[in-house]
């Protein structure tokens, strides 16, 4: 777990991770909060707090005294909003970093495309 | 969330020391504290006072809508896991264990024998032979077995090997998923236990310093680093933990940054690194701490 972030939102990012990859596909169970506890080694209110925040925004949902699933359509919101933070999280401090250096942002530019031709 | 304890300006004091200095906090239901410190900082003397083995000298104490001395119905629900246990002469942990449903209404001995062969504890050697950390398993054994609905660990490893403590925090966790309770970890290994915590408490010469959700305390101190003239116009008016620098590059530790700060620090060309649990709990109890007071 990174230190500066609170726990529950790495868990939250975990389980959004397994299902952008696939790894939990629509309709499936995803571990139950005390499984995710014993496997993270974190504390079970904790684990609870981080999958609430996914049921609160509807990417899980639950099925009464049978557990949690992941919802239909989660995956395409979840890929919608990553993309939006990409830019936050990816673009801007690439070109400051770019800046510090001194490449201009065409430079950059030029350097993804000769990247991604490799 | 229900209160289970309630203490008001609490004072205990032995001559002219004050071991607890002016306490006052509150236990709830179903968590986690960590119970953290320095040696001496008046830990076990608090739990001795919430486990109602000690008088205070000011204040009150509430455990479970009472006071806990002398209070069978209130100590039946608890269970005090002391670093240096005494046990009557030629016990043996078989002793230990046998005696143990008397005092925990909760005791559950299947679970007890399981932990016994896990920690590979000779139950027929008199504990008076056992090696510290032998002896420590015994005392993690009965406070997880015991289930008291609050239980206080004061240290409760030394001598365990690395894989022990491991077992014990796995143990803890999965038993406390299924059969929610009260637990006060006292230990000085915090980076072990730093992600079990839901709320830190932090005593420091017998005064409470921190009485904090984990999840707030975390990632609301900052290490500052960068060149020492813009670290110090940024820190400027904040609270600093520590200082600690090499040429002209600065790094500040500060108590509390928002995230709009944390851009703001970003943005001035600042870099933020985390600053752990256990950094945290040495800058606020450390030499520095006391220097700036």
């Amino acid at each position: 777990m990174d230190e500066d972030r609170p726990i529950f939102q790495q868990v939250a990012e975990q389980i959004e991770n397994d299902i952008i990859s696939g790894a939990l596909p629509e309709d499936t169970q995803v571990p139950s909060t005390n499984e995710f506890a014993a496997f993270l080694r974190i504390n079970p209110a904790t684990a609870g707090k981080g999958v609430n925040l996914l049921v609160d925004s509807g990417i899980l949902y639950k099925k009464r005294g049978i557990g949690m699933f992941v919802s239909p359509g989660a995956r395409e919101r979840l890929v919608a909003a990553r993309r939006e933070r990409f830019r936050a999280q990816y673009v801007a401090p690439l070109l400051a970093e770019a800046a510090k250096l001194g490449i201009p942002a065409e430079q950059v530019a030029t350097m993804i495309r000769t990247e991604d031709a490799r | 969330m229900t209160e289970i304890v309630r203490v008001d300006g609490v004072t205990k004091r032995y001559g002219a020391v004050r071991a607890v200095d002016d306490v006052s906090l509150s236990l709830e239901e179903h968590r986690v504290y960590g119970l953290l410190g320095r040696n001496g900082a008046g830990k076990t003397t608090l739990m001795s006072l919430l486990t109602g083995q000690d008088f205070a000298s000011e204040g009150r104490i509430e455990v479970f809508g009472a006071t806990p001395v002398e209070h069978a119905g209130v100590l039946q629900q608890l269970c005090f896991i002391r670093e240096s246990q005494r046990y009557p002469d030629d016990f043996k942990p078989k002793h230990v264990f046998r005696s143990a449903p008397w005092f925990f209404p909760n005791w559950d001995a299947a679970f007890a024998e399981r932990l016994v062969g896990e920690f590979r504890l000779p139950l027929n050697r008199p504990i008076k032979k056992l090696s510290r950390g032998q002896l420590s398993a015994v005392g993690v054994i009965v406070g997880l077995a015991s289930r008291a609905p609050l239980t206080f660990f004061d240290e409760p490893y030394l001598g365990l090997d690395a894989a022990a403590r491991q077992l014990f925090y796995d143990r803890l966790l999965a038993d406390i998923a299924e059969r929610p309770r009260t637990i006060v970890l006292s230990t000085h290994l915090i980076d072990e236990v730093s992600d079990l915590l839901e709320h830190v408490l932090v005593i420091d010469q017998g005064r409470l310093v921190v009485d904090s959700d984990a999840e707030a305390l975390r990632g609301s101190a900052a290490n500052v680093v960068g060149p020492r003239e813009a670290v110090e116009a940024f820190v400027a008016g904040r609270e600093v933990l520590h200082r600690d620098g090499v040429g002209g590059l600065a790094s500040v530790t500060v108590a509390r940054l928002a995230p709009q700060e944390r851009e703001a620090a970003k943005a001035a060309g600042l870099e933020l690194g985390p600053v752990s649990l256990q950094q945290l709990v040495v800058r606020i109890t450390g030499q520095d701490a006391e220097a700036g007071r």
